[in-house]
């Protein structure tokens, strides 16, 4: 507290406009002690959030390195920086950018879901939602040209499931279907 | 306290019944036609055994009763939308005589809520209305202990009826119409349950709620509403083999009102079943409160009434 000079704090966050992403980098490391600590600073030093490592020094490739999986999360524009960073540590980046989705959650649409094109509504919510629709279940106890009920499981980037569900209330609404969607805050 | 009680269904006949239990007195009760009245106590078992024979409450007329001497008037005529008359006016007289009022009737205080704290604002008496939200469950003294700027939402399931026709539908695998006649059966669902399942009342309680974190700016208009009446059973289903259910949810925080079916899991503290009531208070730095019970009935909304009374300042 008191006078003392911020070091950096009102330097304005990671996150800037366009949010976060989650994203799956995969690296091999030689075996030598030091190394993991070694892949993991540039990771940090250019803004990303490790979410999770997948380190098992059993898993020998075939050039005798280990195999290591990081989840990150970071804002999209930085990610190009942090793998080249990785690159310019000597870091062997094997994959890069295939998006991992941090958040699932569980809708139910109600209504003549057959009727309304159910494969238009789910590819509808993959665009506008910008979610994968992971699983399917459908209830249709009236026969397809009646009221029918649909579960799907969506995967959604973190941070970014109050707008899927926005825009998935919006399609609901254009096509008259119930929208019943989880509930997000509290403990519930 | 001498109590002056507007209403005589079950919530004002309660309050009337338990009033002497509490170390109050009533000085009134009144339905729509007629009156008990007198400044040294009515006969409380008399004047119900009166209401229960469809006889007249007393000799008087229901406008004697707000000229009588009282410290508290509870307004428990039914909830009106919109102007929430003639309950606002009875409120309005209340206060303009620098008495009390305590509040079971929802509409003053989710319509006109700005309006009731400026003629507050201009009396010796106060407003409580602890009542009109989840009948015996203390959610609004919970919120003014923790005081409003630390609570930042208030969730839950505020209609016992809704609540009902859910549970039964998932327990059943039954159909909504169904269930909903069998409630009407029960007498957990009234003749006409528009309110109760379209989710007018519980958006009512949420706007209430609003009102009290946000120190007004909300009525119902502002809410976003939707019932369960589409809700069929096969979604129920679907969302049982997810280890999910369906519970008609309220949302209140300074941004807004949401009232809703909500994906909920199936053995989480909101899910409760039956009639039950339950809320959940957020608070900014002791984390999520629940309290559940009994969200409706005279005697359980009759205590929130007299705690309310008891809470009173002395005129």
């Amino acid at each position: 507290m008191g006078d003392a000079p911020d070091s950096g704090e009102d330097e304005p966050d990671a996150e800037t406009d366009g949010g976060v992403r989650a994203y799956t980098v995969r690296l091999e490391l030689v075996d030598e002690p030091g190394e993991l600590l070694r892949a993991l600073a540039p990771i940090a030093d250019n803004g990303g959030n490790l979410l999770s490592i997948h380190h098992q020094r059993g898993n020998i490739t075939p050039r005798g390195h280990i195999p290591v999986e990081v989840d990150l999360e970071c804002p999209p524009d930085r990610f190009d920086d942090i793998v080249d960073a990785l690159r310019g540590a000597g870091v062997n980046v094997i994959q890069a950018g295939e998006e991992h989705y941090g958040e699932e959650v569980s809708v139910v649409l109600v209504g003549n879901l057959v009727e309304t094109d159910l494969s238009n509504t789910l590819s509808r919510i993959e665009d506008e939602a910008d979610a994968v629709v992971q699983d399917l279940s459908l209830a249709a106890p009236e026969g397809t040209d009646g009221i029918s009920s649909a579960r799907a499981r969506l995967a959604i980037d973190s941070g970014r499931s109050e707008e899927a569900l926005a825009a998935i209330r919006s399609i609901g609404s254009d096509k008259e279907l119930t929208v019943v969607e989880p509930l997000l805050g509290g403990e519930a | 306290m001498r109590l002056a009680i507007l209403g005589a269904g079950d919530v004002g006949r309660s309050v009337a019944d338990l009033a002497g239990e509490y170390g109050h007195e009533v000085v009134a009760l009144a339905d729509s036609t007629s009156a008990a009245v007198d400044p040294d106590g009515i006969p409380v078992e008399a004047a119900l055994e009166r209401k229960a024979g469809d006889e007249a409450i007393g000799p008087a007329d229901p406008e004697d009763v707000l000229e009588t001497e009282y410290d508290v008037l509870v307004e428990a005529t039914p909830t009106t939308l919109d102007d929430a008359e003639p309950g606002f006016s009875h409120v309005r007289r209340a206060l303009e005589a620098d008495r009390h009022a305590v509040l079971a009737n929802k509409g003053p205080v989710a319509e006109r809520y700005e309006e009731l704290r400026a003629l507050e604002a201009d009396s010796a008496g106060s407003i409580r209305f602890e009542a009109t939200v989840g009948g015996a469950i203390p959610v609004l003294s919970t919120i003014e202990d923790c005081t409003p700027q630390s609570v930042t939402a208030v969730r839950g399931v505020l209609n016992g009826t809704a609540n009902f026709i859910l549970t039964r539908m998932a327990a059943e695998g039954l159909d909504y119409e169904h269930v909903l006649a069998e409630a009407q059966d029960l007498g957990v669902a009234e003749a006409d349950p528009t309110f109760d399942v379209d989710g007018t009342d519980a958006a009512l309680k949420f706007v209430i709620l609003a009102n009290v974190l946000a120190d007004g700016g909300f009525s119902l208009a502002d809410a976003t509403v939707e019932g369960i009446q589409s809700i069929p059973g096969s979604a129920l289903d679907l969302a049982a083999e997810d280890g999910r259910t369906i519970r008609l949810i309220g949302e209140a925080t300074r941004d807004g009102v949401r009232v809703g079916p909500r994906l909920v899991p199936e053995n989480g503290a909101l899910a409760v079943t039956g009639t039950r009531n339950i809320v959940q208070i957020e608070t900014r730095n002791a984390g999520s409160l629940h309290s559940s019970g009994r969200g409706a009935g005279g005697p359980e909304t009759a205590t929130a009434v007299l705690s309310d009374v008891g809470r009173l300042p002395p005129l």
